[in-house]
């Protein structure tokens, strides 16, 4: 029961974007059943609809994880997209300088460096934050700037293969590869590019839900973002937990580049992510800030992504811009979520139904 | 009787399925005060807002002067002559008094503000039902009683003929409390028709002409003032005999709990809160700090807390000897520091969290809520410690999977007092015990608290209720502007002795 009213409200947004979504495939000139049948068929189909949604999905599993992270402990990281960047390229990194070594070694190096790019970069803002105050939405933004021009001064000027126009590095070492579904699930084929991460991302959702509900530094973590005030009466040091859930949710968002570099491209391809990082605080907001609801809305958006490509290509005028619109109105359904529950709650839509 | 200057018949209300006011009937007389008394979630605030619109009932009928009337907003209330000042007042604090009290009925044409018009006719108010204050004072200079005589003035100006006050004593100091009653008696001269929500039954005595009380969304009594007692009231909102006066044998003192010595406590901006304070609490005793709230008692309870940075401390403080003034909440905690804390939703509690997640906050980290592990909770060690404190002290729901803030204040005091008890303090801090807490749960805190320092527990007690204070309290310490001003013996001073010495007086 409880579980039907958590989901209640993602699916009325998610219903309602499809409503005024196909409202305006009507006014562009389109029929909104043709387009949403190849949107769902493309996305849904055997193998290859499925395999792409869940790739697509990976990405926005770890940063919706990251957002909704911090987002417990009462932190908006806007900075995914940063993290995920620094993230990337320090895991190419290690497996282009380290390329020598065995997968044994090379695999857990690139993971690490993975965790601790994007930790460093999460915990940046946290430490200013518990240090001096300042607010992380304004830092994290800042520090994506910085870790978008970072990375692209070092793939252009360091680490591209002399003469290659396309901005992207050299190749990691075979070791680092991992392996793609394709290669584990007979009858799967390998040209699709889910791989491993993909299950690395469920088990980060599993992860994080024990994390959070289960052990005493999460209960920490979110009684700090719950009410601080009360937090520090109970003998926890806010300073610390912000510190702690900026440098969780900084490596969840680098978990990003295992997915793309190791698992994908095998190299750091410069501007890879289509907003992985911001998308991922729709993820967090539509899954109602829980696990189980972030691996739901990311493999919604990846269905998104994935048919919007076909609806592109399908339709005389629907463009993949219908997939940002979507996106939107079912973000604004969900920030609009206020004005149905909670204090201003002005409709008393759900008033009645909660007894 | 005369024609009633506002009825209600058979009001109805109910949130959600659940029956807040089950029929309520109530007629208001010109130059009456009319005291309405009750329990929290009797059903008073829900009434108050339907008087003054700012809800509108289910069923039920309202007249005023006879004629039926439905309010939409709070506008069409105060149009008939309804106003309503509410426990924490609506003052823009950096506007004056005057632009305060013509906010949203200003006088002048659609552009021009003409302020002089509004003074005069404020002064004129002022003098009429003897309110001085200054038109051109800013509100954030002026004293909480001086801010309250505001907003009398502001609902005054907008030719208020009924007055709703709710809780306006809790503000005051008991000096400020007889000036405020003096108002209301001027008020009621004027023919205006006031009536005060409280759950304080000495001034239920003290001002009305008529009680009215709620229990449980109905009104169980209507009674002269004259005709009735204490006793007899609080029987009429708890439902049975409740005892009014704190029963407790004499201190059996033992050895310094808490010394306290030279401490200073500033704010971020440098201004001293606390002012070179020293004190003991000895094991077995209450030390109640009597004083009107803001000077200096929060400050100093989240110092001994250990909820103020170090760097904004300056003394000593020691428990049984050991000196711990650098010490972490936490440490303190482990050394037998329990704290109730005046604000239990800032401090006190996780509203958000369930009943079970509350009950563990500040042992959250340790057995034997954390398994063998130290990493995962445990939930069923959890669930035991809930169940015990919710049996013991007796709070409702017992549903311990509901969040904190399903709880009714009094509820949610029981859930913190049992999980601090739970501690075993040395010391106990504890702040403001029973403000908002039904007089049902008022006894069982107050016992609580005295078996507590009967079993050799130090307690310091801070409460700006001066009956409770008196009441509980072993010796007892005035403090003013963050020094302490006085110390008296509970059974032999006076009200208007400590009164006096509140607010800085010899």
């Amino acid at each position: 029961m409880k579980l039907l009213r958590e989901l209640l409200f993602p699916l009325i947004a998610v219903i309602a974007a499809f409503i005024v979504g196909g409202i305006l495939i009507l006014i562009i000139g389109d029929d909104p059943i043709v387009a949403y049948k190849l949107l769902i068929g493309s996305a849904l189909s055997w193998p290859d609809g499925i395999g792409y949604t869940l790739f697509y999905a990976t990405p926005l599993i770890f940063t919706g994880l990251a957002v909704l992270v911090a987002l417990r402990c009462g932190l908006l990281n806007i900075g995914a997209e940063g993290q995920l960047y620094v993230a990337a390229f320090a895991t190419a990194w290690v497996g282009i300088t380290f390329a020598h070594l065995s997968a044994w070694l090379l695999l857990p190096l690139c993971f690490l460096a993975a965790i601790v790019a994007g930790g460093v970069w999460g915990a940046i803002p946290g430490v200013l934050k518990a240090r001096f105050g300042s607010h992380e939405v304004i830092n994290t933004i800042m520090l994506n700037f910085i870790a978008v021009a970072l990375v692209s001064y070092f793939t252009q000027y360091h680490y591209k293969t002399p003469g290659d126009p396309i901005m992207q590095t050299t190749e990691i070492g075979g070791g680092a590869h991992i392996a793609r579904i394709g290669k584990i699930l007979p009858g799967f084929p390998e040209r699709i590019p889910l791989n491993l991460a993909f299950i690395l991302a469920l088990v980060c959702c599993v992860l994080v839900y024990l994390f959070l509900w289960r052990t005493k530094w999460g209960y920490e973590l979110r009684a700090t973002g719950s009410n601080p005030t009360a937090a520090e009466y109970g003998g926890i040091s806010i300073r610390k937990q912000i510190i702690i859930a900026m440098t969780i949710s900084g490596s969840l968002a680098g978990l990003v580049g295992i997915n793309e570099v190791l698992g994908y491209r095998y190299r750091y391809y410069d501007g890879f992510s289509s907003s992985y990082g911001f998308t991922g605080i729709a993820v967090a907001l539509l899954g109602r800030n829980h696990p189980v609801g972030v691996l739901l809305s990311a493999i919604l958006f990846g269905m998104l992504i994935r048919g919007g490509i076909f609806v592109d290509a399908f339709t005389n005028n629907v463009t993949k811009d219908l997939v940002d619109v979507l996106q939107g109105v079912v973000i604004l359904f969900v920030a609009a979520e206020a004005l149905f529950r909670g204090p201003f709650g002005r409709f008393g839509l759900l008033k009645r139904s909660k007894v | 009787m005369s024609q009633a200057l506002l009825e209600c018949a058979d009001i109805q209300k109910s949130f959600g399925g659940v029956p807040v006011l089950k029929g309520i009937t109530l007629d208001l007389q010109p130059g009456t005060v009319t005291a309405l008394a009750g329990e929290n979630g009797a059903g008073k605030s829900t009434l108050m807002k339907i008087l003054y619109g700012m809800q509108a009932p289910d069923e039920g009928v309202m007249k005023v002067f006879g004629n039926e009337v439905h309010f939409a907003k709070p506008t069409d209330a105060i149009a008939l002559g309804i106003g309503m000042v509410h426990q924490h007042f609506m003052l823009v604090s950096t506007m004056t008094v005057a632009e305060n009290i013509v906010l949203g009925a200003e006088p002048g044409s659609e552009v021009a503000l003409d302020l002089n018009k509004a003074s005069t006719n404020i002064r004129k108010l002022s003098e009429e039902f003897k309110l001085a204050v200054n038109p051109h004072a800013v509100i954030e200079h002026l004293s909480v009683g001086q801010q309250q005589r505001v907003e009398l003035l502001k609902a005054l100006y907008r030719q208020a003929r009924v007055l709703i006050l709710d809780e306006p004593t809790a503000v005051l100091t008991p000096q400020e409390v007889d000036e405020f009653f003096a108002i209301l008696r001027g008020m009621r001269q004027q023919g205006k028709t006031v009536v005060i929500i409280t759950h304080k039954l000495s001034e239920v005595l003290a001002i009305s002409d008529e009680v009215t009380v709620m229990r449980d969304g109905r009104v169980v009594g209507q009674v002269a003032t004259k005709d009735t007692n204490a006793a007899e009231l609080a029987r009429m909102m708890v439902g049975r005999e409740v005892l009014l006066r704190v029963e407790k044998p004499d201190a059996d003192v033992g050895t310094t709990g808490l010394l306290v010595k030279n401490l200073s406590v500033s704010t971020s901006d440098g201004s001293k809160r606390v002012n070179g304070v020293s004190f003991e609490v000895r094991k077995g005793e209450i030390l109640g700090i009597a004083g009107v709230e803001g000077n200096g008692q929060t400050e100093l309870i989240e110092a001994l807390a250990g909820l103020v940075t170090p760097a904004h401390l300056t003394g000593e403080i020691r428990l049984e000897g050991r000196d711990i003034t650098r010490v972490d909440a936490r440490s303190r905690r482990e050394l037998g520091i329990a704290h109730i804390p005046e604000d239990r939703h800032r401090r006190g509690l996780l509203l958000d969290f369930s009943l079970a997640e509350n009950s563990i906050l500040g042992v959250h980290y340790r057995k034997p809520v954390v398994s063998t592990a130290g990493i995962f909770l445990d939930n069923q060690a959890i669930r035991k410690r809930a169940a015990q404190i919710i049996e013991d002290f007796d709070v409702r729901p017992t549903n311990q999977e509901l969040p904190a803030r399903a709880l009714s204040g009094g509820n949610q005091q029981k859930l913190i007092i049992g999980r601090e008890f739970d501690l075993r303090p040395k010391l106990l801090l504890v702040s403001q015990p029973t403000r908002g807490v039904d007089i049902g749960a008022i006894e069982f805190i107050h016992r609580k608290l005295v078996a507590l320092r009967d079993e050799g527990c130090a307690v310091l007690l801070v409460s700006a209720e001066l009956e409770e204070v008196t009441a509980l309290a072993d010796r007892l310490l005035i403090i003013h502007e963050g020094r302490i001003v006085g110390d008296v013996d509970p059974k032999v001073a006076t009200i208007e002795e400590i009164g006096l010495l509140m607010t800085g007086g010899h």
